[in-house]
């Protein structure tokens, strides 16, 4: 059988998901928001959401998301995604809210609104994109960056006595009473991407559901701003970044 | 001789090169072609369509979802 003889659509397995449209992204190659952009899309189409989902997007480089993934969408200020998905999912509680943030807008200028969102059980989903740097600026320095992770801001490393320790959000956020589902997951593997895809799925449930706040967090790869090459950087993040910020269900009521 | 015998379609115009389909092919199907689209990236292509299984790791993690993959059972 040749290869123009399987390409029929009777054989389809793997398609991209209607609902993230022909635009291409802005992305840098191999940048793990893709990933996830795709996993939203695939979700929000198997669960027949796409009319009744509003998503908020962050300031950052997922500022664009609107562009990509045809669902109703709010952008808010920087580190206000979930003060306004409060407001939405308050006015309109029938639809799916979700915010998506990464570490600079959820971890350092969000803090509050995440911390305050998340103690109020308000019934959101948040998908926290964290890379460890400020990846649309520059590769700077953030609040997740690791103990002697090189940056921008940081080129010898960051130092604990001058920079402070790296910030474990999500770990703070599962001791709220608010929260009722807190995971970390990754992107980087056939396994991972699809454990990913359950969690997000059951964030979107339990916000149906009415149960409380859903934090998602991806550790994700910035390979731009970690000037390394997209595979590389999967194995740095493996290395490095897994044993600050281990995978797995940190809450889960 | 396999059992299931796969064959993917890349939206060349849509693929970045990030390589990371490449890497993560069992079967080392994939290569990034000599050529480039029009937005200068050397987009994959199946190098060894013969040894496509269609198990669709390289479309999981695809970042920009211009993978499609078919697969038939022989």
């Amino acid at each position: 059988m040749t290869t123009n003889d399987i390409i029929n659509p009777a054989n389809l397995v793997y398609a991209k998901p209607s609902v993230l449209n022909d635009v291409p992204m802005h992305y840098c190659p191999g940048c793990t928001h893709g990933v996830i952009h795709k996993l939203i899309g695939e979700i929000i189409g198997e669960m027949g959401f796409q009319e009744k989902t509003i998503g908020i997007a962050p300031v950052g480089c997922a500022v664009f998301a609107y562009k990509y993934l045809d669902i109703d969408w709010q952008q808010a200020a920087h580190g206000r995604a979930p003060a306004l998905a409060t407001a939405v999912k308050r006015l309109l509680p029938d639809r799916l809210v979700f915010t998506y943030q990464g570490d600079g807008d959820l971890a350092a200028i969000g803090t509050a609104e995440t911390i305050h969102a998340c103690n109020r059980g308000e019934n959101i989903a948040i998908i926290f994109i964290n890379n460890g740097i400020y990846g649309m600026t520059g590769g700077q320095m953030a609040p997740t960056t690791l103990h002697g992770m090189k940056s921008s801001t940081s080129p010898n490393g960051r130092t604990v006595p001058l920079n402070g320790y790296p910030l474990d959000i999500t770990k703070l956020l599962a001791q709220l009473d608010g929260t009722c589902y807190v995971t970390r997951q990754s992107a980087h593997t056939v396994a991972s991407v699809r454990k990913t895809k359950k969690a997000i799925q059951k964030a979107f449930e339990n916000s149906m559901l009415g149960k409380g706040t859903s934090i998602v967090e991806v550790v994700s790869t910035c390979n731009s701003g970690w000037k390394l090459s997209p595979a590389d950087s999967n194995t740095w993040m493996v290395e490095n970044m897994f044993p600050a910020y281990p995978l797995g269900d940190l809450k889960d009521i | 001789m396999a059992k299931v015998k796969g064959a993917i379609v890349v939206n060349v115009e849509r693929c970045k090169g990030c390589n990371l389909c490449v890497v993560a092919c069992p079967s080392k199907v994939l290569l990034l072609n000599n050529e480039a689209n029009s937005k200068g990236y050397n987009y994959s292509y199946m190098a060894d369509p013969d040894s496509c299984v269609g198990c669709s790791a390289c479309a999981y993690v695809c970042p920009d979802a211009c993978i499609t993959v078919y697969r038939v059972k022989l």
